[in-house]
């Protein structure tokens, strides 16, 4: 039986990502690549999926302000989002990734457009629920925090 | 320390599972190939887990560079989209200059099409990303198979 309050606290939160469909069994694999010699390692992968997946949101963001839509660059940037995504157990981010690419495909830009606000926002939540979760704020280095968020509202 | 194929079971003193493992794969050299930092990462430590050295490049070209001065691998792990070269043309390239290492493409999931230009570009296999423990166990044992 967990003793610290704290500790069955956070074990709840970390359950509920996975039942909420949040989280899938990637990020599992990354917690177990956790030890004591990297203590630190899901919240630095994680810090580093934030960090470098930003930029690809902006050029998402930057590409569907030129019309008519290039379909292959925004599948280009949405491919390597998905596979950052997919890499830490993003569930629901990567989801939207793929339907997004699916509207690429089809060339559908109504579809990208509205797909790509409900990324966004999965992609936000799910930043926020694990900054939770990790107890600290996850840093960006190359964008400010405003930016990102008035990108995201 | 440098052991041979059979010098673990001559070895007297009682190693765990794993360490056993270990000890066979230290000198196992594997290059990892990925214009994503977040995988490159990733595989890094995944082959630590395993007591595997990996060097890590982010662009096929850079691949190509390394193993020209005469950087040799037993292990390649190949993306295939990336910038400046991607992972076909620079396993083609590889193969060409008569690399012998087992190269593994990882890829996110493409068309069929694809994944089978890709392994015609002279793959010995194609995962998909990212790599998991029991896919690099399965690595290693086509590498003590060959060594």
């Amino acid at each position: 039986m967990e003793r610290n309050p704290m500790r069955r606290q956070l074990a709840v939160m970390r359950q509920s990502l996975f039942d909420q469909g949040y989280l899938d069994e990637q990020f599992v694999q990354l917690e177990e690549l956790q030890d004591d010699a990297n203590p630190n390692f899901v919240e630095e992968v994680v810090t580093l999926y934030y960090r470098d997946s930003a930029r690809l949101i902006l050029n998402v963001e930057q590409a569907l302000e030129r019309k008519p839509f290039d379909f292959n660059k925004l599948d280009g940037y949405m491919h390597q989002f998905k596979g950052s995504s997919s890499s830490i157990g993003a569930k629901k981010v990567k989801a939207e990734s793929t339907l997004f690419r699916e509207y690429c495909k089809s060339g559908n830009g109504e579809g990208c457009m509205r797909t790509f606000q409900q990324l966004k926002k999965e992609y936000a939540t799910l930043r926020k629920k694990l900054e939770a979760y990790f107890q600290v704020p996850i840093i960006f280095q190359f964008f400010s925090l405003s930016t990102l968020l008035n990108m995201c509202f | 320390m440098v052991l041979g194929k059979g010098a673990s079971s001559s070895l007297s003193m009682k190693m765990a599972d794993g360490a056993e493992d270990m000890v066979n794969n230290n000198n196992f050299t594997v290059l990892v190939v990925d214009d994503d930092p977040l995988i490159r990462k990733l595989h890094d430590m995944h082959l630590k887990n395993f007591g595997l050295r990996a060097q890590v490049v982010e662009n096929g070209k850079k691949a190509v560079d390394l193993c020209h001065v005469g950087a040799n691998f037993n292990l390649i792990l190949m993306d295939r989209e990336m910038p400046v070269m991607n992972g076909a043309e620079a396993t083609k390239e590889l193969r060409a200059m008569g690399v012998n290492s087992l190269i593994v493409g990882v890829t996110s999931c493409g068309s069929p099409n694809e994944k089978q230009a890709f392994m015609e570009a002279g793959l010995d296999y194609c995962f998909e990303k990212p790599l998991t423990p029991d896919k690099i166990t399965f690595l290693l044992q086509e590498l003590n198979k060959n060594n």
